[in-house]
């Protein structure tokens, strides 16, 4: 159980926003926040100023806004640790791929969910939203971020020893986001919570694979 | 110490397309220390994470009773941290203090951050966080590496005290290993 508390503390110290790493700064946990809320704000420059047009497509932008500051920490969630020998040592403590990645969904999930959900409420009136479709969004999120982030897990496992799987990982994210994107996103037009609720489905099942899957990746890469 | 027991029985390595060694076996008891020697490139790392289990043999099998303690060129050092927090992280891990800080010249290290500390000096943590590991089995390749010879002769050291205290060592290393009672494997007699 300790060692759980001692991974989950070391992940969060990495990857929260503006978290120091206790210590030197290991530097760009604000990014994804910033390329998040910089989405929102250049798009009613691109759009023009009509309001209703932003009100209606404003939740689909910060669906995509969110999907694609997801992928922004990709490269540095799994690869610096395999790089420097961290599984190794755990493999022989016997702590298992499958708990570490367990623990580093949690906690990347920490830093760009809860931060995101928070960053929609600027984002959202810049953008114009009314107080419905927010309340529609901000659950969205809370449904579907859990399985982006399983999903960025899994692509950053599977590229963990890829010499450009920064780049790569970006671009195999992307389809498998497709469905939360499209009953999250969705649930903004039906207005209903059937699409919520088909989202949270997909992030849970994301959730639950994501350790199995990552954790089988990391040792492939290990043997290569 | 706890008992603990290395054997390898019929190892071969496969890299690639190219076969390292064949018809390997080695057997270990507690207090003895085996050298891996050989030149670059003839698998002495590759047998090193067999042994380690990080690794799976093209044949043969290998027990191991015992913790496995591994020190290779990759120090699991966070690279931002103080040095000491950055041990610390293994010291919650092994619920055990990094020995040696003293002896190992790390003492005024402590709050300079992994990044700056040159190649010996990374060594030397690494070597203080397996002392503070408290494994009965170490793997250690090529330990001497970018140290000096005051830190090549405590590194000696820790290696023959290890085993008089009933541990088993396994050193793969083109250098010379002095220590007494060190057996020698050659890795070439086994190569294609």
């Amino acid at each position: 159980m300790s060692a759980l508390f001692t991974l989950l503390r070391r992940d969060l110290a990495l990857l929260m926003p503006g978290s120091t790493g206790g210590g030197g700064r290991r530097g760009g946990t604000m990014l994804p926040l910033l390329f998040f809320l910089a989405v929102a704000m250049l798009y009613p420059f691109a759009v023009g100023p009509d309001a209703p047009l932003l009100a209606r497509t404003g939740g689909g932008v910060i669906w995509v806004a969110a999907l694609l500051a997801a992928i922004l920490p990709l490269d540095r969630l799994l690869a610096p640790d395999m790089e420097q020998g961290f599984f190794d040592q755990w493999a022989l403590r016997g702590i298992s791929e499958e708990m570490v990645v367990a623990v580093r969904v949690l906690a990347h999930w920490l830093s760009f969910g809860p931060p995101l959900m928070l960053a929609t409420l600027p984002a959202s009136a810049l953008l114009g939203i009314d107080g419905e479709t927010l309340r529609l969004v901000e659950l969205g999120l809370l449904a579907g971020t859990p399985g982006l982030a399983a999903i960025g897990i899994i692509i950053a496992a599977l590229t963990v020893s890829l010499r450009s799987g920064a780049a790569l990982s970006g671009l195999l994210v992307i389809p498998l986001a497709v469905p939360l994107l499209i009953f999250g996103a969705g649930s903004l037009s039906t207005g209903g919570e059937g699409g919520l609720a088909l989202a949270a489905a997909i992030s849970l099942a994301l959730v639950a694979a994501a350790p199995f899957a990552a954790g089988a990746a990391i040792r492939a890469a290990r043997e290569g | 110490m706890k008992e603990c027991r290395l054997a390898a029985h019929d190892l071969a390595c496969l890299r690639g397309e190219r076969l390292l060694f064949r018809h390997l076996s080695l057997s270990l008891f507690p207090g003895e220390a085996l050298h891996l020697a050989g030149p670059n490139g003839i698998g002495k790392s590759s047998l090193i994470r067999i042994l380690a289990g990080l690794r799976r043999p093209y044949a043969g099998d290998v027990q191991r009773d015992g913790a496995i303690g591994l020190l290779d060129e990759h120090p699991a050092l966070d690279e931002h941290l103080p040095l000491a927090k950055a041990l610390r992280f293994w010291e919650h891990l092994d619920g055990s203090t990094a020995a040696g800080w003293d002896s190992l010249g790390l003492e005024r290290l402590r709050d300079v951050p992994v990044r700056y500390l040159s190649t010996g000096q990374r060594k030397r943590a690494a070597l203080a966080r397996l002392a503070g590991q408290q494994a009965p089995i170490w793997l250690l390749d090529e330990p001497l590496n970018g140290l000096d010879s005051d830190a090549v002769a405590h590194c000696e050291r820790m290696v023959a005290e290890h085993c008089a205290a009933g541990g088993i060592a396994v050193i793969a290393s083109h250098q010379p290993f002095t220590m007494a009672g060190l057996t020698r494997l050659m890795l070439a007699e086994h190569a294609l």
